[in-house]
């Protein structure tokens, strides 16, 4: 999922960056090569899935006393992700900013890979996993982990290449001209520049993670059946033995959870990432926490820095000082590389076919695949519906509360919680109101998809709303705009590339939770919406990794050409037409 | 004139026939410094004037070891500059202050990655900032400060390394008149009465009276390619008075100097290129006809010394030759000698009315803009009557950097909406006949 810093909406997120809105070649590359690292995973996990791994561990007990223990390892899962996520982030990120030839291969993958279904792919990650750690469950942490890890890195990653790209050419020439060392450079130049762009998408990307994280602790993979201790086993089982009353608790446990992050973990954090952004005035609205005011008062946190500043020092005397800046060199002695880079991709890329090909052959027809697409199709046809309704309500709400600071106030940080807030918790009261009516599964789990997901529209259109500029405002007032003029001329043109982030968010974001909103049980009751989500969730039950594969690459090739078809041309069009700064 | 001076024990820089040439879209490279010579000695202020594309700023970035030249030497103190010397430190047009760190981090940067000891580096910022009329200020932001204090730190965080050559980039350009006035005369104070640790300073810079107001030797440089085109030494005894007439002479002189016509070019030799590969400035038609109405109007009568123009239109020369320089491409005026004087066209252009000046303007347009008449020409041509931007701006990018290419089509298509030549639909990015209705 991808996420953009409401307040900066001068860079675009990741998915409508980039010029072209059709596929170029290092697109389609990108392409082969991670469906051909698709198929061969699915291959191995094939060969090696075949004894039913007798996981040692502790079963679930639906007893509150061991509600807040789950909680804690919920939430420490979510925090060793984020920590995978920063270090795949520096070093990635860095790459793709300083090399041209990797930055050629390593944004496509991103823009790729963060269409993705994440739940799609656990199937085989979790075999892997288990496979590295017999026995013990280790292996299954890792998997979730690794779920919720591959939830956040891509946007985060794109946030600090963005970020690394743009540092401002004067602020480079000041730190080339005293030499600063690489490594003074990265703390006092470009991570400080990066902060406030990377901090927002970090927790962002943690807001959604929740979501993954609840998924991921309960997985059947074929015979393999994995519950980790945490609130999203507790919520298995308390679907598997019909407890209602463990469901409610579950919810307010993460709520709980939710509301402890918001206040010490995502507020203090933007609070504290604000003095890094990139201003040479004074003005604006500061994002406030009280934890953060505690935090800055008191003394120990001062003697940490200083500390940390010490060390810094230390390590900054071990890497050397640059001589003179680098040179650029465009010569054709680099041209060459570049096309000895070109040829070594392709390489790669047709022995990667060739290996989907055999794959495929074994176990797949065209057959399957024309399957596999009218279920996306039914899909797509969900998600644009869903879209669609939640625009038309969110919208105008938006627009009403961002025009009223009192309002905005209030409803921005509630919105931002219920963005946060894993909705496939509150999945199993669903089921128990459309079983207990009898009412049509395909139509009536459709709107789990974005029970989650459309809180991102509300606050993004919120934050557009907010930023749109009071006179503006007074001059449409004065001339007495009609009320669909209004709507038609002023405010969406003004809102539309707030909007477009966040309805490209709320889609994405839908894409992956149909996985687990189309397939919903109740005890025995099993409840079934025909669509790809469904589609992948069922081949993971059945340990069906060839059509789990075809599933998500079906699933990507849809959300990506979303993105490239719609959202980016709309975003292009919001930037060009309606910057209105 | 020739500017080569024999080698002294105390000539602190020495630039040596420096040329710099930037790759373009296509064809040859794009020269923009040719064969600049200049010495800088000991206990001197050298001004280097010049207008934007005279590749001053590239001159000064070579200097500071900030990028190579392509071809020809700099030594500072004796060494060939291979990257940032010791000696040299540099003031920012744009402060270039890190708005993450304190003003006292700001200064401390310099001394920190030479690695100088915490403490020490602590005093000697101190010092600076002290000197430079900041204390008080250790611990504030920069976004806290205004324009003026801001560049203060960045004097500051120049000073602190203690350089012998101090460059100053369009150091003042980006402050009010007020508070660039008051930082320039502080600066002359502590140079006149010794108190910093410098021993010269070279200043780029495109306003002339700050040139003469500073510096003890100017270095005039011309446009396209960029090179040096007189060397003036300004003898008047410190401190200058800007209404003094031997300072008002000089002023001038410098003016006439700047916009004298080189014989034997031709008039479109102010602009780089030629025929429809002509590079034209983005001036606005409206900006056109204020300036001939200007001129027109009294006291000029019909001519005018640019400098005393510049003045009540609240204009730097670098905003107001572009302005000129169009007026004489266009056959409306004529400019030299620091002068510029409207011709009969020009005349006649500002006692029409509306309507007739835009007939007359699309008349000038299309007969001395081979570019504008080509693309009315293609457009006649075509049954369709339209045709897309982008096939013209490749054809320009053959000849001129991509930028320029961009800034030269939508100049056309401003000037052709004004003149009602032909239209452009943004959305689409296609030229058309058809005006809208």
């Amino acid at each position: 999922m991808r996420r953009n810093d409401p307040a900066r909406p001068g860079q675009p997120p990741l998915g409508l960056a980039g010029e072209g809105l059709t596929p170029n070649l290092y697109d389609l590359a990108i392409f082969i090569l991670i469906a051909a690292a698709f198929a061969i995973l699915a291959h191995g996990a094939r060969q090696i899935a075949a004894p039913a791994e007798r996981l040692v561990g502790q079963p679930i007990v639906l007893d509150p006393m061991n509600l807040p223990e789950y909680a804690l390892r919920t939430t420490l899962r979510m925090f060793a992700a984020i920590v995978a996520s920063l270090m795949f982030t520096f070093v990635v990120a860095a790459l793709a900013a300083k090399s041209r030839k990797a930055e050629l291969v390593i944004l496509p993958a991103l823009d790729i890979l963060q269409s993705v279904p994440v739940l799609g792919f656990l199937t085989f990650t979790v075999t892997y996993f288990l496979r590295l750690f017999p026995g013990s469950e280790l292996g299954a942490e890792c998997a979730a982990i690794f779920a919720i890890f591959t939830s956040q890195a891509w946007n985060m990653a794109f946030s600090f290449y963005q970020s690394l790209r743009t540092v401002p050419r004067d602020l480079i020439e000041v730190s080339q001209h005293f030499r600063l060392s690489p490594w003074l450079t990265f703390w006092r130049l470009e991570a400080p520049f990066a902060a406030p762009g990377l901090i927002w998408n970090t927790m962002m990307s943690m807001s959604g993670g929740w979501f993954f994280v609840v998924a991921s602790e309960a997985i059947t993979v074929g015979d393999t059946t994995i519950k980790l201790p945490g609130i999203g086993s507790w919520l298995a089982v308390a679907i598997d033995e019909k407890d209602i009353g463990a469901v409610v608790l579950a919810v307010a446990a993460m709520a709980v959870v939710i509301l402890l992050y918001d206040q010490l973990v995502f507020r203090p954090i933007v609070a504290w990432a604000d003095k890094f952004r990139f201003e040479q005035t004074a003005a604006r609205e500061r994002p406030q926490s009280w934890v953060y005011d505690l935090w800055r008062r008191a003394r120990l946190i001062r003697r940490t820095a200083q500390a940390m500043g010490w060390l810094g020092g230390f390590v900054e005397r071990l890497v050397p000082r640059p001589a003179a800046p680098p040179v650029v060199v465009r010569s054709s002695t680099a041209r060459r590389f570049d096309l000895a880079w070109i040829v070594l991709v392709l390489a790669i890329v047709a022995y990667a076919l060739w290996r989907i090909v055999v794959f495929t052959r074994q176990s797949l027809d065209l057959h399957d695949v024309l399957v596999a697409v009218e279920m996306g199709l039914l899909t797509f046809a969900r998600v644009v519906v869903l879209i669609a309704l939640a625009s038309l309500i969110w919208v105008p709400a938006g627009v009403w509360i961002g025009l009223r600071p009192w309002a905005a106030a209030k409803v921005q940080p509630v919105a931002q919680f219920l963005a946060a807030f894993p909705a496939n918790v509150l999945f199993p009261i669903a089921v128990v109101v459309i079983v207990h009516w009898h009412l049509h599964p395909d139509i009536w789990l459709s709107p789990l998809m974005v029970l989650g997901t459309q809180w991102y529209i509300l606050f993004n259109v919120i934050a557009g709303a907010s930023a749109f500029p009071t006179d503006l405002r007074e001059a449409s007032t004065l001339f007495r705009l009609r009320h669909g003029q209004w709507w038609r001329q002023v405010i969406i043109p003004g809102i539309l590339p707030y909007y477009v982030t966040g309805a490209l968010t709320a889609a994405g974001g839908s894409w992956n939770a149909s996985i687990v909103a189309e397939v919903a049980s109740w005890g025995d009751t099993r409840l079934r919406a025909a669509g790809l989500g469904s589609y992948i969730a069922d081949a993971t039950a059945a340990g069906d990794y060839a059509r789990v594969v075809l599933g998500i690459g079906v699933m990507s090739v849809m959300v990506v050409s979303c993105n490239r078809l719609l959202w980016r041309p709309l975003y292009r069009l919001a930037e060009r037409r309606y910057r209105l700064d | 004139m020739d500017t080569v001076l024999p080698s002294t024990t105390n000539d602190l820089l020495v630039a040596d026939h420096v040329r710099k040439l930037y790759p373009k879209g296509s064809g040859e490279d794009l020269l923009v410094l040719d064969d600049v010579t200049l010495t800088l000695r000991t206990n001197e202020i050298v001004s280097l004037l010049g207008r934007s594309g005279s590749g001053k700023s590239s001159l000064l970035r070579i200097i500071a070891g900030l990028m190579p030249a392509s071809s020809g030497t700099v030594s500072i103190a004796g060494r060939p500059v291979q990257g940032p010397a010791p000696e040299v430190a540099m003031v920012f047009q744009t402060f270039a202050l890190f708005p993450w760190l304190t003003v006292l981090e700001n200064v401390e940067i310099g001394l920190e990655a030479q690695r100088v000891a915490p403490a020490e580096r602590h005093k000697r910022a101190l010092a600076a900032i002290d000197l430079i009329g900041l204390d008080g200020y250790e611990s504030a932001y920069p976004k806290e400060l205004s324009g003026g204090m801001r560049q203060r730190v960045g004097l500051a965080r120049a000073l602190v390394v203690h350089p012998r050559l101090l460059l100053m980039d369009e150091a003042f350009s980006a402050l009010d008149v007020l508070t660039a006035e008051t930082l320039r005369t502080d600066l002359l104070d502590l140079w006149c009465e010794g108190r910093m640790p410098i021993s010269s300073i070279l200043l780029v810079t495109h306003n002339i009276e700050e040139a003469v107001l500073m510096s003890d030797r100017i270095l005039v440089l011309a446009s396209n390619p960029g090179r040096i085109s007189a060397e003036i030494n300004v003898t008047l005894p410190q401190p200058r008075n800007r209404l003094d007439p031997a300072f008002r002479a000089l002023v001038d002189d410098i003016y006439a100097r700047m916009t004298a016509r080189t014989p034997g070019k031709t008039v479109q030799g102010m602009f780089p290129g030629t025929g429809i590969s002509l590079e034209l400035r983005r001036v606005s038609p409206n900006l056109l006809a204020g300036l001939m109405e200007q001129v027109a109007a009294e006291p000029h009568h019909g001519k005018a010394d640019l400098p005393a123009l510049a003045g009540p239109l609240q204009m730097e020369i670098d905003d107001l030759f572009p302005v000129a320089e169009t007026l004489q491409l266009l056959r409306f005026a004529e400019v030299a000698e620091g002068d510029i004087r409207l011709t009969d066209a020009g005349r006649r252009f500002v006692d029409l009315d509306p309507d007739g000046r835009k007939r007359l303007f699309s008349q000038h347009v299309l007969a001395y803009v081979p570019l504008a008449g080509h693309i009315k020409r293609v457009l006649d041509e075509r049954g369709s009557h339209a045709a897309p931007a982008s096939r013209f701006k490749d054809e320009l990018e053959d000849h001129m950097p991509v930028l320029s290419a961009e800034q030269t089509l939508k100049t056309v298509t401003s000037w052709a909406r004004y003149g009602e030549i032909f239209a452009y639909d943004e959305d689409t990015g296609v030229f058309s006949l058809d005006n809208p209705a």
